[in-house]
């Protein structure tokens, strides 16, 4: 260990952890340590990790900061935050030589720990706090700030940050300030000879720092959508604090019903009322959700339902990671009926698959569920402002008056009838979830029966005739091509630059429509492939599962990640060396 | 402003003959007419079971939900679209059994919508179980031994959640149903209508004699919640008529009388909230 041998220099490339007990704004400090890098023009991925509670147990803040774009997290840790000793012990793995690692050495002992790497900076941060005037709680933006001092980070930018923190709280921000300035200039003084980790402005656009959960909201609200419930649950809940939050300011109307149940029952009466609807869960509430996605079926009334997925079965684990629910959502609700099922991969996916998905519900007048999950839904990165003149709001055939003659279950050959709302002049409609005839009068006639299945399957035959098709992400002539969904996009992007930096072409075939899903394109796709590797974050392989059944095609070789945690883009890189060494 | 002419469905009525249901139904009739609504002003959201089949039985907007849930449908669409006047059309199963969360909730909340309960006291469209509203030790298929449970109390339930409106009707006296159902309708605010009604073919201890034998026209001071809570509780004695009445402002009032259904879709700014994530 060095103190003072600067072996490399690295300017703008950071990975940071911070870590201790829940309950002590471990989450706050690491959000204003991703926006300090994306202010100074950086590119930024974070990941935060936390058990299901509200105080004690350990979080962690992972957040990576590049001047080129970033789509995971990496294990090895520039600088570690330590701000308890199971820290120190329970990442001491995550460090290299030159790592710096920061804590307050009056409670802090390294020597009960196993930390073995690194540079230790201790710093007093209590002392530093109660010098400036600062209450016990800032001992968190101390510790920033000093790390930022060490990295050289132009402190002014920094304030602006804790300004826009405690926005209407002047007299607070002002007390942080002065906190986070005697903590700054405290580690420049003593920590001046440490240089080799450098964060400095560059000459970027002004970008977003949002997580996945954020996307959908804002694409959400983008695309139109009047109407959210939601019933809280880990990890979904921060889109119906968003969405509540903005309700004023878009005129959206958002409910917090009384259980899962009763909250898309509310949004199919709210899609049915004629606006654009959504409801939010993670897989539990989705569970309870099922009987009512089926009366979206049948009534043919237009709704969006985000799944944030969480490992399960039943409670599971709350604030973890896994892609286990999706052969469970492709067939959610009983009874026969296209299934519309989008999952995006990253944050601009969010955004823009959420203003897909409100399309496809009004023009296919469906259920149409996003399926994300926690690593998704809770990592935040940093995302270009979208271009909005490319959002199309396509209402489908929605009328303005209800004729004489009206038939809202009318027969027509790509199976979408035309939808009138109650409320419309001159009309009346029914809509029924009992089998219907044409009007939506209730009959269970067999040939009525036999119309009514026919046309609402031809919906999902005109959607794929009509959807998007996948494409291959790297060279088309790649020795080995990654299959996958999801949040895997990010791990898999960032294996793909390691193995391309050592000479290895690998392409990845990234499903976001999986239902209707487009088989013939994926069949072709992967019938030309030389070899493929399904990467899933889930214990069956259930993506594997759907492409069998869609094209016949088993995709043998498979990387499965099922112990809670995400897909690691170092693990992918070893696992795919491995193979192709092996070949 | 419709006619009964412009409510009647070419769908003839299945109740069995001698169905409380019928009385309910023409009741509901007359009040929309009464009421002088437009097709464009109303609409009626269905639960499941012999009540909910009536969407068939009425022309005008209507939604045919899921048993249990027709109230937070029908909450949503007021919410939505507060021009609308929301009506739910359920069961004693639907409301006090399965989906007795939204109810507790729907009075609480105060919606701007009228429930009307078809309380038989039975499971008739499942061929005759006990109900939550079955008397205790009620016998039926699925409780031989009689039902070891206390009947749910709807009046004194939603009475002990706030709820503002508190009324009982009787489905063989149109007269009084009718004008109950108008007033639940013109109260802003959630409005409970529970109407006793026999089942011909199923209930045989609660007929329409036991019914008349056990009502009778409420004649306290239904501004008193605690007269009104004594009243409703009372098995024995069925009060009908208004049971409580209130003054509170319903959920749509406090929520902004905004009508999301109307706005405009196609330039939607999110400049100011994109901002916040920089």
């Amino acid at each position: 260990m060095s103190d003072d041998g600067v072996v490399f220099l690295a300017v703008n490339k950071i990975n940071l952890r911070l870590g201790g007990p829940a309950g002590t704004g471990i989450m706050n400090t690491g959000m204003m340590f991703s926006k300090a890098c994306s202010r100074i023009g950086l590119h930024v991925f974070d990941y935060p990790e936390y058990p299901s509670l509200i105080r004690g147990g350990h979080n962690t803040y992972l957040v990576r900061a590049e001047d080129e774009p970033l789509h995971s997290h990496i294990r090895m840790v520039d600088v570690l935050i330590a701000f308890d000793e199971p820290t120190l012990s329970l990442h001491a793995d995550e460090l290299k030589e030159d790592s710096l690692v920061v804590y307050d050495d009056a409670t802090v002992k390294p020597a009960r720990t196993r930390l073995r790497q690194g540079i230790r900076c201790p710093l007093p941060l209590q002392r530093l706090v109660t010098e400036a005037g600062g209450t016990e709680v800032m001992a968190n933006t101390v510790a920033l700030a000093a790390v930022l001092g060490i990295l050289d980070y132009d402190f002014a930018v920094f304030e602006t940050i804790i300004r826009d923190q405690f926005k209407g709280k002047p007299e607070v921000a002002e007390l942080n300030v002065k906190v986070a300035r005697h903590g700054y200039d405290y580690a420049q003084q003593h920590y001046e000879h440490l240089s080799h980790y450098r964060l400095s402005k560059t000459a970027a656009p002004k970008r977003m720092v949002l997580s996945g959960n954020e996307a959908i909201a804002l694409g959400a609200v983008k695309a139109g959508m009047k109407f959210y419930a939601a019933y809280p649950m880990t990890p979904s809940s921060s889109i119906l604090h968003n969405l509540a939050a903005w309700q004023e300011r878009h005129g959206i109307v958002v409910k917090h019903a009384e259980d899962e149940i009763s909250v898309i029952n509310m949004a199919v009466g709210a899609g049915y009322a004629g606006v654009r609807a959504m409801c939010g869960t993670s897989g539990g509430g989705f569970a309870l959700m099922n009987e009512a996605i089926a009366l979206a079926g049948i009534t043919e009334t237009p709704l969006v339902i985000v799944e944030v997925q969480r490992p399960g079965p039943a409670t599971g684990m709350p604030t973890w990671t896994e892609q286990g629910d999706l052969q469970y959502v492709l067939h959610a609700g009983h009874g026969e009926f296209p299934r519309f099922v989008l999952a995006p991969g990253d944050v601009e996916e969010c955004f823009w698959l959420t203003v897909e998905a409100f399309n496809i519900a009004e023009r296919y007048q469906t259920p149409v569920i996003i399926l994300s999950d926690k690593y998704l839904g809770e990592s935040h990165r940093t995302m270009e402002f979208p271009d909005l003149s490319q959002v199309r709001i396509d209402r489908g055939k929605l009328l303005t008056q209800t004729p004489a003659g009206y038939l809202r279950y009318q027969v027509t050959d790509d199976g979408i009838s035309p939808r009138a709302l109650p409320g419309t002049p001159d009309g009346f409609s029914l809509s029924n979830s009992y089998e219907h005839d044409e009007f939506g009068w209730v009959t269970e006639e067999p040939e009525s029966r036999k119309r009514m299945v026919e046309k609402r399957t031809r919906k999902g035959e005109t959607y794929k005739r009509e959807m998007p098709q996948p494409g291959l992400i790297g060279a088309p002539d790649a020795s080995l091509t990654i299959v996958s969904w999801g949040s895997n996009k990010g791990p898999i992007l960032g294996a793909m630059k390691f193995l391309q930096g050592e000479g290895i072409v690998v392409n990845y075939l990234h499903l976001t429509h999986l239902s209707p899903f487009p088989a013939e394109r994926v069949a072709e796709l992967l019938t030309q492939a030389k070899r493929t590797l399904l990467i899933e974050n889930n214990g069956t392989g259930q993506l594997g599962q759907l492409i069998r059944a869609e094209t016949g095609i088993e995709l043998k070789e498979r990387f499965l990640r099922y112990d809670g945690r995400p897909h690691s883009p170092e693990e992918i890189h070893d696992k795919i060396r491995a193979m192709l060494r092996g070949a | 402003m419709v006619t009964k002419e412009e409510l009647a469905s070419p769908v003839k009525p299945t109740w069995c003959p001698g169905c409380g249901d019928f009385g309910i139904w023409l009741s509901l009739k007359s009040a929309l007419v009464q009421l002088g609504l437009k097709h464009e002003e109303f609409v009626i959201v269905y639960g499941i079971g012999c009540s909910g089949n009536m969407c068939n039985f009425i022309r005008g907007y209507g939604f045919e939900a899921l048993h249990g849930r027709p109230i937070p449908v029908a909450e949503a669409i007021k919410m939505v679209n507060p021009r609308l006047k929301v009506i739910v059309v359920a069961g004693d199963g639907d409301t006090y059994g399965e989906g007795l969360n939204h109810f507790v909730t729907a009075c609480r909340g105060n919606h701007d919508v009228t429930l009307i309960v078809h309380d038989n006291r039975v499971y008739g469209l499942t061929t005759g179980q006990a109900s939550p509203t079955s008397g205790k030790g009620y016998k039926s298929k699925s409780t031989p031994a009689g039902t070891i449970e206390t009947p749910v109390k709807p009046l004194a339930l939603a009475l002990a959640v706030d709820a503002g409106w508190v009324a009982r009707g009787f489905s063989a006296d149109p007269q009084q149903l009718t004008s109950l159902m108008v007033a639940a309708m013109q109260h802003p605010g959630f409005s409970v209508l529970d109407v006793l009604q026999n089942c011909a073919t199923f209930n045989k201890v609660n007929d329409v004699t036991w019914f008349k034998e056990h009502a009778y026209k409420a004649n306290h001071d239904i501004h008193d919640r605690m007269a009104a809570l004594k009243v409703a509780l009372d098995e024995e004695h069925l009060a009908t008529g208004v049971i409580y009445a209130d003054k509170r402002e319903p959920y749509d009032g406090e929520l902004g009388t905004r009508s999301v259904v109307d706005e405009e879709l196609s330039s939607i700014d999110i400049t100011e909230t994109m901002d916040e994530f920089v």
